[in-house]
């Protein structure tokens, strides 16, 4: 065999996609007025959460544009209260999240309501990605790439919860439209650089977000970028 | 002496309770389930291991055998089965109906349509359906949905929330509220519109049914209850009769199986978890 065929064995992790350096960054800044009681930065295919206060406002900031930010809410008094995509839909008769919005859960009661929102609308119908779902969607050689639900899992991990309280997520700066003939995909965004979405608390909910970590799919322009999440609290609004 | 019925010591009651053994409702479970008086056409009774007509408001559920094969039946055009599956041998893998609308670009289900776990593999296959009026988008309804719309919601009243009705039939399997995820529902469609707006589209009419395919060993929950977009403002459902039978998981020879890339590397994934557990 000579050596020309046989290729070198790569001895190094193959890390995901990391974003271009040409990109156009837009940290922007809250989108609602009041005092920042949290500011932090989640790096591409990262993790995030916290605990966002009844009243306090979450702005999520787009920072590369088209950057899906995979979503899921809890009561933080008690997590068996979740998100639900279902709940949500039936109660305002809409398959799109859009400002006004109100995020409920399972029981049907309030999580966080849209209070800002700059792009048409926002997706929660396409679900997370994973490694197991890429095997169905692109083939069983991008099982070894990092996925949205290992996001989910190693930070839910840090609350206590696990497997069993991922429940179908919502994803801002994501575009999934539906057909007319129930055709449905990811496709490429309504978002750009420094748009924002901005949730209010409707009860203490613990947010959890998933910096996705894509590589097959237009869900962040093939080039995972930065998010940044602002809390911020107005004393002045009515709580 | 209660009326005209002797319960006053323990044989006279014991003979009372006896009395009541025979008696029939239309709503009821029916065993051995080869003695169904709904026999599925094309069906042998022998092979039938589960026959049933659930109440309206009321559910049902079952750990079936990989390769089962499930009739769910609308009877009167008004029944709604909402329904949840999940691996009988490791339960936190469940329906998924993200995965269920994203994995084959459809978000209508419909013959041939697999219901997928977050696992990447396929616990159920919709194998037949003359109804195509059926909804994945809306879930079920919960107590604070059926409270606003009809006054109530808990499972002993006029109106049971479907939400109710999976927390008391998971429990029985070990469930907790933690382990429903959303749900789908048969018999009573929704269609999305252009902006996106939830359209009423209803029932098909009576008589129509769908089958659904076990593709591994489920904990299948039923609820049978008015979907929450119904426009009648009374609470309206009607009888749903399931069967079920011993037959065969879905494999190559069978069309859906094949349909897409990603069905047939879902049940790929399937056949790779089975065999390696040895079943
Ligand atoms: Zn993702």
């Amino acid at each position: 065999m000579s050596t020309e065929t046989v290729e070198a064995i790569r001895t190094t992790v193959p890390v995901g996609a990391v974003y271009a350096p040409d990109s156009r960054l837009d940290w922007s800044e809250a989108l609602v007025p009041g005092d920042v009681v949290l500011d932090e930065r989640v790096a591409p295919n990262a993790p995030w959460s916290a605990v966002v206060r009844a009243g306090d406002v979450l702005t999520i900031v787009d920072v590369g544009g088209n950057q899906s930010a995979d979503c899921l809410m809890f009561n933080a008094d008690d997590t068996s209260e979740r998100y639900s995509v279902p709940d949500t839909l039936t109660w305002q008769g809409n398959a799109y999240v859009r400002e006004g919005t109100v995020l409920r859960s399972g029981l049907g009661r309030p999580l966080m309501t849209v209070v800002g929102n700059e792009i048409d609308r926002q997706d929660t119908i396409g679900g997370a990605c994973s490694k197991e779902s890429n095997t169905l969607r692109y083939g069983h050689h991008t099982a070894y790439q990092h996925g949205c639900r290992e996001n989910f899992l190693a930070e839910a991990s840090r609350h206590g919860l696990t497997s069993r309280d991922l429940v179908s997520n919502l994803n801002w700066f994501m575009n999934v439209p539906v057909e007319a003939d129930g055709a449905l995909g990811i496709v490429d965004g309504l978002s750009a650089p420094g748009r924002r979405v901005a949730i209010r608390a409707d009860m203490d909910v613990l947010v959890i977000v998933s910096n996705c970590p894509q590589m097959n799919n237009p869900c962040n322009e093939f080039n995972p970028t930065p998010l940044r999440m602002i809390v911020t609290r107005n004393e002045d609004a009515v709580r | 002496m209660v009326g005209a019925r002797d319960t006053a010591s323990v044989l006279a009651a014991r003979a009372d309770a006896r009395a009541q053994g025979s008696n029939v409702s239309d709503w009821m479970p029916c065993l051995p389930a080869a003695t169904s008086p709904f026999v599925p056409d094309g069906v042998d009774p022998s092979a039938l291991v589960w026959a049933e007509t659930v109440a309206p408001g009321g559910y049902t559920h079952k750990v079936v055998a990989r390769g089962t094969r499930l009739r769910l039946e609308d009877v009167t055009g008004d029944a709604c089965a909402h329904v949840l599956v999940f691996n009988a041998l490791e339960p936190w893998e469940r329906l998924n109906v993200a995965d269920t609308q994203k994995i084959p670009w459809q978000a209508y289900l419909g013959a041939g349509h697999p219901l997928l776990s977050g696992e990447g593999r396929v616990l159920a296959t919709v194998v037949a359906d003359t109804s195509a009026h059926h909804d994945a988008f809306c879930g079920t309804s919960s107590d604070e949905w059926n409270v606003v719309k009809y006054g109530d919601a808990a499972p002993q009243g006029p109106s049971p929330s479907g939400r109710a009705l999976f927390t008391l039939a998971g429990v029985k399997h070990g469930l907790t509220p933690r382990d429903l995820p959303p749900s789908v529902s048969f018999f009573q469609g929704v269609r999305v519109e252009d902006d996106g707006a939830l359209a009423w589209q209803g029932t098909a009419g009576p008589g129509t049914y769908v089958d659904l395919v076990a593709e591994m060993p489920l904990i299948v929950l039923v609820a049978n209850v008015p979907h929450p977009l119904d426009p009648r403002t009374d609470y309206v459902v009607g009888p749903l009769r399931v069967h079920a039978w011993r037959s065969t998981p879905s494999g190559p020879s069978d069309e859906h199986h094949g349909a897409s890339p990603e069905r047939e590397r879902a049940y790929l994934n399937t056949t790779d978890y089975l065999e390696a557990r040895g079943l």
